[in-house]
C-alpha cells in the first residue's frame, strides 16, 4: 500500500515536491558544495567522505582530465599541466596578475584574459574552473540523487565584472545553471546571522587563500543590508606562504631552484604555516631533487614579523570600508571570520584590536560561504514559505565609469550603490556627420583610466549624421543582481536606436562556449541540441508555472476576457511544450506566450508594491 | 499611498510627501517594504517578464532611495520638479564672500595638512556652515517654496560638500 506524505500546513514542501539548489564556494584553494536538507544546510561529502575538494586541475596527455586531490598527487612531478589556484587569473590578463612570475606555468597572453599552456592544448581559466564546477555539481547529484535545478555560486564581494563574468561563464560551461552569485562575506553573514538570530551591524573579514574581502552589514530582522565592502582580490593565504617561502630561501642561502622543487619547498611552507597556527615551533625540513637537504625551523613571532605587512594591508582595506559606511569601529557589534586564513593567530589578535572585540569564530571558516550559499540557493529555489523568507541588499564593489578626454575617468556608479542599479549618461559627437561612437568603460576608484580595470570598448553605431554636438546617445549602464554589467544606447534627438556593438574585452560568447563544448570539454561530454532543447523545455515550464501561481492568486487583476485570452496563450504553450522536440520552436512559442502575460506581470507588481506600502502605513499608526 | 504609474515622482513612489524635510525612518521602512517586492531574488524562479519587470521596478526603487537619501540630491531633485534647473554644468557663479570663505578653507587646509587638530577645526566649521546652508534650503523650499533661492543654494552645498571630502580624504591620510 502506498503510504501518502502530508506536510504540516506552513510547513517546507514534501521532500519530492522541493527543487533541488546548491550552494557552491569555489575557492582558491579548496572549493565545497553544499545542499540545505530537513532545513539544515550541510557540506556534501565525496564517497570518501572528504568534505574539501582541492581546487587543483590537471590535463593529460591524451585529453583528459584529473580534479580535486587525485590532481593534488602531481603538483610537484607535473608542474605545469598540473594547475592550482586558478581563480587569481579569472578574467585577468598576465600584467593584471601580481607575481606573475613565480608562477610555475607557460602563459598565453591573450586580449582580456590569459590562458595556460598545458599537454592538453591552450586552456582558458574558465575552463580549468569548470572543470572544478562540473566535479562539484557530479559529486552533489551522486549525493542527492537527484538533478540539481541550479546553484548559487560565491565570488569575492571584491570582484570586478570580468572576474565575475568569468565565473558565471565557467557554470555555463558546466552545465550550471546560476541562480545567482553571491558574494563571498554576504553568504557567511547569511549562515551566520541566520544562526545565530542577528541583529545589528557586523562586518565579515574573509581572508581566503587567494582573496581578502570585508563587508559591512546591517543585519535586522529578515533583511541583510551590505552598507560597504572592500578589500584585494589577489591578496589570500597564498601570500603567507609564499612570503615565509621566500624568508627559507634567504635563511637556507639557496640558489633558484627548479620548479619541481618551487613546488615541493612551497607545500612544506604551507604546511609550516598550518602548524604556527597551534604550535610556537615549526621546521621546514624538504630533501630537494638534487640531494640538498633544506632544514629551517621558524618560530610564531618570527612568522608573525615577517608576514606583519600582509596583515596591515588588510586593515588598510577594513578601514576604508568602515569610512565608507561612516562608521567608527567600536560600532561595529561584531566580526565574523570567514577562510581558512582567519586561522593564524596574528590575524585574529590584529581584527580583534581594531575592533576592541573578540573576533566571532563559531561556525567552520572553511564552510560558512558554501553554508551561506546553499541557503541562499534553497531560498531562490522557492523552498522557503514567504514568512521565513530573509531579502538580500548587496552592493557593487568598485565603481564603473567611462573614459573621457585626457585619459580620466568619469564616475558613472558609486561604489557602494545598492544593486541592481540603472544609470544613464549622455554622450554627443565632436565632428559633422560622425556616425559611430566608441566607449571605453573601466572599472576602478582611480582618477585616470589608466590604472582602472578596463572592461571593454563599446562601439555606437548608427548615429545619424548631424553637426557636431548635435547628436544626443543616451547610455545606459544597468548592473544587475549578480553585479554584472549590461550596457544600452539611444539617440534621442532623432528616435533612432543606435544599434549597439559590444567588444567587451573578456567574458566568452554563446558561439565560444558551444566551441568550447564540442572541442571536448572532458567532463561534460553533452549533446548540444539536447542540452538546448532540454533549457527551452525548463523555461516553458517555468512560465507555465510562473503564470498559473498568478492566476491563482491574483484573478482579479484581469477582466474575465483578459483571463481567457490569458488561459488560451497558456493552452496553447502547454501543447507546443509537449509535442516540440526543435528548441528554436519551442524558444518562440515560450517569447510569445510571455509577451501576452507582460501587462499582467506589470499589473501584479504594481499591486504588490501597493499593498506593501499600505501594509506600512497602517502599521504606522 | 504610493502611486506607481508616477514613477517620476520618486516622493510618492514612497507614498512620502513632497518636502524637503523627511522622516529618512520612513523612506527606509518604505524603501524596504518595495524591495522585499520586487527584489529580484524574491522573482528567482518567475517567467522572464515577471524577472524583467521586477529587476526594472527594483531599479527604480534604488535610484529613488538614492535620490532621495542625500539631502543635496534630494533638493535637486525637488527644484526639477518645480521646472527650476540648476544648470550645475554651466552656472557656476557664486557669491563673492561665499567664494572668498571657500578660498580661505583651501588655505586652511594647505598650511595644516599635517595637523590633525586644526583639520578637526576646521571639520567643525564646514560642518556648521553645511548646517546653516541646509535651514536656509528647508526655508526656500517647505517655507517660501523659492526654488530658484533653493537651486542657488544646493549648488553652494555641493562646493562644501566637494571640500568636506576632501577634507576628510586629509585626516584620513593622517590616521
Amino acid at each position: 500500500m502506498a503510504l501518502l506524505q502530508i506536510s504540516e500546513p506552513g510547513k517546507s514542501l514534501a521532500p519530492h515536491q522541493r527543487r533541488i539548489a546548491v550552494g557552491i564556494d569555489l575557492g582558491t584553494t579548496n572549493s565545497l558544495v553544499a545542499i540545505v536538507k530537513d532545513a539544515l544546510p550541510k557540506v556534501l561529502p565525496d564517497s570518501k567522505g572528504r568534505e574539501l575538494l582541492p581546487s587543483v586541475v590537471r590535463f593529460l596527455p591524451n585529453g583528459q582530465t584529473q580534479a580535486g586531490f587525485e590532481a593534488l598527487e602531481s603538483v610537484v612531478s607535473d608542474p605545469k599541466n598540473t594547475i592550482v589556484s586558478v581563480k587569481r587569473f579569472m578574467g585577468r590578463g598576465i600584467v593584471d596578475v601580481d607575481h606573475i612570475e613565480n608562477a610555475p606555468y607557460d602563459f598565453v597572453d591573450e586580449p582580456g584574459m590569459l590562458k595556460l599552456r598545458t599537454v592538453a592544448g591552450d586552456k582558458s581559466p574558465i575552463e580549468v574552473s569548470a572543470e572544478i564546477l562540473a566535479r562539484l555539481r557530479q559529486l552533489a547529484e551522486d549525493s542527492v540523487n537527484d538533478e540539481i535545478v541550479g546553484a548559487v555560486i560565491t565570488v569575492p564581494a571584491y570582484f570586478d565584472d570580468a572576474q565575475r563574468q568569468a565565473t558565471k561563464d565557467a557554470a555555463k560551461l558546466a552545465g550550471i545553471e546560476v541562480l545567482r552569485l553571491l558574494n563571498e562575506p554576504t553568504a557567511a553573514a547569511i549562515a551566520y546571522g541566520l544562526d545565530n538570530a542577528t541583529e545589528g551591524i557586523y562586518a565579515v573579514y574573509d581572508l581566503g587563500g587567494g582573496t581578502f574581502d570585508i563587508s559591512i552589514l546591517r543585519m535586522s530582522r529578515g533583511v541583510f543590508e551590505v552598507l560597504s565592502t572592500g578589500g584585494d582580490s589577489a591578496l589570500g593565504g597564498d601570500d603567507f606562504d609564499h612570503r615565509l617561502y621566500c624568508w627559507v630561501i634567504e635563511q637556507a642561502k639557496l640558489p633558484p631552484l627548479s620548479l619541481q622543487d618551487h613546488r615541493k619547498l612551497l607545500l612544506s611552507c604551507t604546511h609550516a604555516k598550518e602548524q604556527l597556527s597551534h604550535n610556537p615551533l615549526a621546521r621546514v625540513h624538504e630533501t630537494l631533487t638534487d640531494g640538498t637537504v633544506v632544514n629551517v625551523g621558524i618560530s610564531q613571532a618570527q612568522f608573525f614579523e615577517i608576514t606583519q605587512n600582509l596583515v596591515a594591508k588588510t586593515l588598510v582595506a577594513v578601514k576604508k570600508a568602515l569610512r565608507d559606511a561612516s562608521l567608527k569601529p567600536e560600532e561595529v557589534k561584531g566580526v565574523v571570520m570567514v577562510g581558512g586564513a582567519t586561522r593564524m593567530p596574528h590575524v585574529q589578535r590584529a581584527v580583534g584590536d581594531l575592533f576592541g572585540s573578540k573576533p566571532l569564530n563559531n561556525l567552520n571558516p572553511d564552510q560558512v560561504v558554501a553554508l551561506g550559499a546553499a541557503m541562499q540557493a534553497d531560498l531562490l529555489a522557492g523552498n522557503q514559505s514567504k514568512d521565513d523568507e530573509w531579502l538580500l541588499l548587496d552592493v557593487i564593489p568598485l565603481s564603473l565609469g567611462v573614459e573621457t578626454m585626457g585619459g580620466l575617468v568619469e564616475k558613472i556608479i558609486p561604489r557602494n550603490t545598492p544593486i541592481p542599479v540603472a544609470r544613464a549618461q549622455d554622450f554627443t559627437t565632436f565632428k559633422d556627420g560622425q556616425t559611430a561612437l566608441a566607449i571605453q568603460v573601466v572599472q576602478g576608484e582611480r582618477e585616470l583610466a589608466q590604472y582602472c580595470r578596463s572592461l571593454g570598448r563599446f562601439e555606437l553605431r548608427g548615429i545619424p549624421p548631424m553637426a557636431a554636438g548635435a547628436a544626443r546617445i543616451r547610455v545606459t549602464f544597468q548592473v544587475d543582481a549578480d553585479g554584472l554589467l549590461s550596457v544600452s544606447a539611444m539617440e534621442q534627438g532623432s528616435g533612432v536606436q543606435a544599434s549597439i556593438d559590444i567588444k567587451p574585452s573578456y567574458g566568452l560568447t554563446d558561439a565560444e562556449i558551444t566551441r568550447m563544448l564540442q572541442d571536448g570539454f572532458a567532463s561534460a561530454k553533452v549533446d548540444l541540441l539536447a542540452r538546448s532543447l532540454r533549457e527551452e523545455q525548463v523555461n516553458a515550464q517555468r512560465l507555465l508555472d510562473a503564470v498559473q501561481t498568478a492566476l491563482n492568486s491574483d484573478q482579479s487583476l484581469l477582466s474575465d476576457q483578459e483571463r481567457v485570452a490569458v488561459e488560451q496563450e497558456m493552452k496553447i504553450l502547454k501543447e507546443v511544450l509537449n509535442e516540440e522536440t526543435e528548441s528554436a520552436i519551442l524558444r518562440k512559442a515560450v517569447d510569445h506566450a510571455a509577451k501576452a502575460t507582460d501587462e499582467f506581470a506589470q499589473r501584479r507588481m504594481n499591486a504588490s508594491i501597493q499593498k506593501a506600502l499600505a501594509g506600512k502605513s497602517v502599521a504606522e499608526i | 499611498m504610493a502611486n506607481l504609474s508616477a514613477s517620476d515622482d520618486y516622493f510618492r513612489f514612497f507614498g512620502l510627501d513632497q518636502q524637503f524635510q523627511i522622516d529618512l525612518s520612513a523612506l527606509d521602512r518604505a524603501y524596504l517594504a518595495v524591495q522585499r517586492e520586487v527584489h529580484p531574488d524574491r522573482h528567482a524562479r518567475g517567467s522572464d517578464s515577471e524577472k524583467r519587470i521586477a529587476m526594472q521596478m527594483a531599479i527604480l526603487s534604488n535610484t529613488a532611495l538614492q535620490t532621495l537619501k542625500n539631502p543635496i540630491t534630494r533638493g535637486l531633485y525637488l527644484c526639477k520638479l518645480h521646472g527650476v534647473d540648476a544648470r550645475l554644468e554651466t552656472n557656476t557663479a557664486m557669491p563673492t564672500a561665499f567664494l572668498m570663505k571657500q578660498m580661505d578653507w583651501r588655505e586652511s587646509l594647505d598650511e595644516h595638512a599635517e595637523d590633525l587638530s586644526s583639520l578637526e577645526v576646521l571639520v567643525e566649521e564646514v560642518n556648521q556652515s553645511k548646517q546653516e546652508t541646509l535651514t536656509e534650503v528647508i526655508q526656500a523650499i517647505d517655507g517660501a517654496k523659492n526654488y530658484e533661492r533653493a537651486a542657488e543654494l544646493l549648488r553652494g552645498l555641493l562646493f562644501i560638500d566637494k571640500f568636506a571630502i576632501e577634507l576628510d580624504d586629509a585626516i584620513s591620510a593622517l590616521l
